[in-house]
């Protein structure tokens, strides 16, 4: 019996055959399916609604610290700006995207399955952020919040007036669709990949979706019952974080990081597992040290539950309290900066390829570098007690956020966009864009730390005047950065009309989604993979595919 | 114009240049390891860019001895970022012993500063220069931080509940103060200025405008609020006895002690049941919604000013009973620390 | 045999077609059902942390609050539920061997009891609310007044925990209707009783929260001084 080769198990449909799309037409055959793949479209339609609105409030709040004064908005008007932001691209952007849009079309043909464990409960999961995303608009229009999205008591029980109640009730039922599509994919990895593929055969992108949805599924309750136990002293005044009745404002701290820090990893670990893809298929090379990068999502996935109260090191724990967790601060550095390492050296005798992804890539492992470090200096207690509550602390969470995640999602959107809509998008544009938003991106927040340093405060309305040159620069390169992402919406949407039909593998890459059609049918496969290749096995495969697409 | 447009905060105390120096340090090596993971980077992303000739990659596995060292050398790296920046940590938490008390209340959305003399001030501090200053500091509504970024330090203020600070100024100049917690409409209009003085211009600031000092004003309360007549000075009283208090450790009804610090003697206040002291029963009235903040730190002041005198208490095993007033409670001689941390669970 | 083809052969009718075979699509459910039992964990967990934290700051105060617990009504349900429990593990077991009505019976049986507890569970409230001790709306607490507000805390906790687990007993009582009319139409038996078990799991788990609540509420040592 000769070794299976990617040759024996393509499943490419012929010519005009229906793909997902195409399989029926009609609204409700998109609002009430249970394909995975549609479900994926869904999502990518509303956190792209939702990074706009997000966005809108960034662009604002940048126009107004173009000046000291606080002139163009009232201040309360701009603590609502801030608390919005905050929450529409945590809990509404960053926290799904890459796992409800690129892993929920990707997890089961990565796996070689036909669907998710569960495609009820990943429609429902859907249905869940767009109600809580519903709820969240209403707010908005009429008042909004101003707590800042980290609802510190006794202000956003007892002395704020806005629609404290609300915001967290929607933030408490889009919890709840994170923890579905966690328990999903927890699931679908577990019980439903394909014949002979094991553990260490998985494309790097299912560990960190792993990983991730190991922490959405413990993590993210802590915050439900935070939240409930929020809303309850909201209305009924009991006392629970309320000094006067006896009550302890940092106990909430302690609750709500439990949750907000891991939540951070949510955001990353998915990011990372895209930069592995991305490394692979554009370096034409297996990813260096392939277990260590695996082991190490589930290392950061672990370690980020010991490190919380790093938030709180001047909030009123004890010295020794901030001793642990900076020591475990430093701890969680570790793994990611394996990934790094080895992300750089699988470049070493690869064939790399400067095409869109692997720009955003770069990008990301840069300034995910550039943000990772500066972690160090805040988890340096000595140091954090001057930069914490600072710019410096906004110039760091915004490196790894935007600079990280969103660039990975960027090239995970351009990598898998061929596979998703079976279109190319415009490479010249695109890697225009990557330009702008990456030179953006440094002007706009590597002044922040700077400011950070100078001693400005963060969630100030007005600033003392020597900090307006850094805000300028600053504003200078947010307006670069929009500029940036406006183009993707814009050939993007240009390509599903005119864009160059992709063939099933135009990268020429290595993985079970690239056997499928481009779009893939809507069930997948019509015949399950047996899978007897190791994951990124680039040289067997793509000699057994004899295919080297020019690219 | 480029003086308007400083890149380095003052460095105006003497936690200030050690914790540039971390800084300094944390800038140094990460930028020099970043610059040189973009360095390589560039060179590999072009050295083996895809070429005709380069189609598919060389079939080459690195050592696997570099997975290793770069999991071994960062570890260690860190770890002296950690001590190195948990000793600096210790440094600034830790309040030196002759520092100058001043109170501190944060309110939306202004500071009260109140030196031990009486002088009161709002979102200005006059401090001497090179003296350590311990600020007491609580809030009277949501949590402020109390931050002076050319001292380097920071702190929140809670409600209900005290904590410190200290700095020693090095330079003398106006700086700024800022509130660091997000706190409301006025969150970032909190802000004022420190003064710092040569100690003869802060005397001569002190000299014009006391209204007695502190503790003296929280004398006259003590008496309009009536809590002389049950905390007398001897042990006939049918409170605990508060000369000589201060800092001692005080036995309470479940056996258990507690430092007699500020926080202690706040809580007695506001809140007599929580503490009872041995031999004593709880029939204290509590004080909370009648005394203001600024009415509490001057009879903590008093009460504090009361320890240093000279205590005649003999501990005597009382049974639980209000109808006798024999026996104080009080254990003298236990000498521990006055520093307060206030820091609960 | 490089490929596994799947003709359609005559299927289970409850075989999702997105699973290979039952087999998989069993022990999916289950795993599905012990991954929101985790969630369960660390949802109850949390609030059971913050009442700790009280507890460990408030001693007296919670005493006199466990001290206005009905421990005789308490008991009595912790007896109800571990009764339940068994009913449910034998409807489980009936499920398996295909025993129809002994299934419903057994379902039913679950139910009663589950609805024994909500009831006395009620009552309990309704109790608690005419003695004044319901926060924040009617709290009244003569003895002892400063310690008020801690009672009035710990009261919030007892309602609030013992209310969320009352949901998810309403909840698994709903459940409990659906599987019952599953188990009537003839819908399980030993190759197919998956739902039936994840009910199942879902139920010990609500009954063994129960077992936390009842002693941290009902049983705190100390109580009543003067």
């Amino acid at each position: 019996m000769s070794s299976v080769t990617l040759n024996d198990v393509r499943f490419v449909e012929p010519e005009g055959a229906r793909n997902y799309i195409t399989h029926d037409y009609g609204a409700l055959s998109w609002l009430l399916t249970k394909d995975h793949k549609r479900i994926a479209i869904l999502y990518l339609f509303s956190i792209t609604a939702l990074f706009m609105l997000g966005g809108f409030f960034a662009v604002v709040m940048r126009i107004e610290l173009l000046t000291p004064e606080g002139d163009l908005l009232t201040s309360d008007t701009y603590n609502k700006f801030f608390t919005l932001h905050g929450i529409v691209m945590i809990f509404f952007f960053l926290i799904p995207s890459i796992p409800a849009v690129l892993g929920n079309f990707l997890l089961p043909l990565m796996l070689g399955a036909k669907d998710l464990a569960f495609p009820k409960i990943n429609l429902l999961s859907w249905y869940l952020y767009i109600i809580a995303a519903v709820m969240g608009l209403y707010i908005i229009i009429t008042g909004g919040v101003d707590t800042g999205w980290t609802f510190y008591t006794p202000f956003s029980t007892q002395y704020s007036n806005t629609h404290v109640f609300g915001v967290t009730f929607a933030a408490f039922i889009v919890g709840f669709s994170s923890i579905l599509t966690g328990l999903n994919f927890l699931v679908t990895i577990h019980r439903m990949r394909a014949p002979g593929l094991t553990w260490f055969r998985l494309p790097l992108f299912v560990w960190a979706m792993y990983a991730t949805s190991i922490v959405q599924l413990l993590a993210t309750p802590v915050l439900a019952i935070t939240l409930v136990m929020l809303m309850f002293e909201r209305v009924v005044h009991v006392g629970i974080f309320d000094p006067a009745l006896g009550g302890d404002p940092l106990l909430f701290q302690h609750m709500f990081w439990f949750y907000s820090h891991p939540a951070v990893y949510i955001m990353i670990l998915p990011a990372m597992g895209v930069a592995s893809e991305v490394v692979a298929a554009f370096t034409r090379k297996k990813i260096f040290g392939y277990s260590f990068v695996a082991y190490s999502s589930l290392a950061i996935a672990f370690l980020g539950f010991l490190v919380w109260a790093h938030h709180m090191f001047v909030a009123g724990i004890s010295v020794y309290s901030a001793m642990i967790f900076s020591f475990l601060s430093y701890f969680v550095a570790v793994p990611s900066a394996i990934k790094v390492f080895n992300w750089t050296a699988t470049l070493y005798r690869g064939s790399v390829a400067l095409m869109t992804p692997m720009l955003y890539i770069l990008g990301f492992i840069g300034l995910f570098t550039i943000g990772g470090v500066t972690g160090l200096f805040l988890a340096a207690i000595g140091l954090d007690v001057h930069v914490t509550d600072t710019y410096f602390v906004v110039a760091h969470f915004h490196y790894i956020m935007v600079g990280g995640a969103v660039m990975a999602y960027m090239a995970g959107l351009h990598y898998w966009w061929p596979k998703i809509t079976g279109r190319m998008y415009p490479e010249w544009w695109a890697r225009l864009a990557a330009l702008l938003i990456f030179s953006g991106f440094n002007l706009t927040f590597f002044p922040q730390f700077i400011l950070g340093y100078l001693g400005m405060p963060r969630r100030y309305h007005a600033y003392a005047p020597e900090f307006q040159v850094l805000n300028v620069m600053s504003t200078a390169g947010a307006s670069v950065l929009a500029v940036g992402y406006a183009l993707p919406l814009i050939y993007f949407i240009w390509s599903l009309w005119y864009g160059r039909p992709a063939g099933p593998n135009p990268w020429g890459a290595v993985g079970l989604e690239w056997t499928t059609s481009s779009p893939p049918p809507m069930e997948n496969f019509h015949e399950t993979p047996v899978v007897t290749w190791d994951a990124y096995d680039y040289p067997a495969m793509l000699k057994a595919m004899g295919e080297t697409q020019n690219v | 114009m480029l003086s308007d447009f400083p890149l380095w905060p003052d460095q105006a105390s003497t936690v200030a240049p050690s914790v540039d120096a971390l800084m300094t340090f944390m800038c140094v090596v990460t930028g020099t390891v970043s610059v040189l993971i973009f360095i390589v980077i560039f060179y590999l992303a072009i050295k083996y860019r895809r070429t005709p000739e380069n189609e598919l990659a060389q079939d080459y596995e690195p050592p696997k001895a570099l997975e290793a060292a770069w999991i071994i050398i960062p570890f260690l790296v860190f770890m002296f970022m950690f001590v190195w920046g948990s000793w600096l940590y210790f440094r600034i938490q830790r309040v030196p012993d002759n520092a100058l008390d001043i109170y501190a209340t944060g309110k939306q959305w202004m500071w009260k500063f109140q030196h031990p003399g009486g002088q009161r001030e709002i979102n200005t501090l006059h401090v001497p220069v090179g003296r350590p200053i311990r600020i007491t500091m609580a809030s009277e509504d949501v949590i402020h931080s109390l931050y002076f970024p050319a001292f380097r330090v920071k702190a929140d203020v809670l409600p209900n509940r005290y904590k410190e600070m200290w700095f020693q100024a090095t330079k003398t100049g106006r700086y700024h103060i800022f509130c660091a917690e997000y706190c409301g409409t006025l969150h970032s209009g909190m802000t004022g200025w420190v003064e710092v003085m040569e100690p003869t211009d802060y005397q001569k600031w002190l000299a014009g405008g006391a209204e007695g000092s502190l503790a003296s004003q929280g004398e006259k309360l003590f008496q309009k609020y009536a809590c002389n007549t049950c905390h007398t000075n001897d042990a006939t009283g049918r409170g605990p006895v508060l000369l000589g208090l201060y800092g001692t450790n005080v036995m309470l009804n479940n056996d258990t002690t507690v430092v007699a610090d500020e926080n202690y003697i706040r809580e007695s206040i506001l809140n007599p049941q929580a503490k009872i002291v041995k031999g004593f029963t709880g029939i204290m009235p509590t004080f909370q919604g009648q005394v203001s903040e600024d009415d509490l730190l001057k009879l903590v002041a008093y009460v504090h000013s009361l320890g240093t005198q000279k205590t005649a208490v003999v501990p005597v095993e009382t049974p639980s009973s209000f109808k006798t007033s024999a026996g104080s409670p009080l254990n003298p001689g236990a000498g521990s620390s006055p520093q307060t941390k206030g820091k609960k669970p | 045999m490089s490929v596994v083809t799947n003709e359609h052969p005559a299927h289970h009718p409850f075989l999702q077609h997105h699973f290979e075979d039952l087999g998989q699509q069993h022990e999916a459910s289950t795993l599905g059902m012990w991954m929101f039992l985790a969630t369960e964990i660390l949802f109850f967990g949390g609030v059971l942390c913050a009442y700790w934290v009280y507890r460990i700051v408030y001693p007296e105060a919670w005493s006199l609050g466990a001290e206005q617990q009905n421990k005789l009504f308490g008991g009595l349900n912790t007896i109800v539920l571990i009764i339940s429990s068994l009913t449910m593990a034998l409807a489980v077991r009936n499920a398996q061997l295909g025993k129809r009505k002994s299934t419903v019976a057994m379902l039913f049986a679950t139910l009663v009891f589950g609805s024994t507890f909500l009831t006395i569970k009620s009552i309990e409230y309704w109790q608690h609310f005419h003695e004044g001790l319901f926060p924040g709306v009617n709290f009244t607490w003569n003895e002892v007044p400063a310690l008020a507000p801690k009672v009035q805390l710990f009261m919030t906790f007892y309602w609030g925990m013992t209310g969320l687990h009352a949901l998810h007993m309403v909840i698994g009582a709903g459940l409990l209707l659906w599987m019952m009319a599953r188990a009537w139409r003839g819908d399980f038996g030993p190759e197919y009783y998956g739902p039936v078990e994840i009910m199942g799991l879902y139920w010990h788990f609500v009954d063994i929260v129960w077992i936390f609540l009842f002693p941290f509420l009902y049983l705190i040592p100390g109580g009543h001084h003067v």
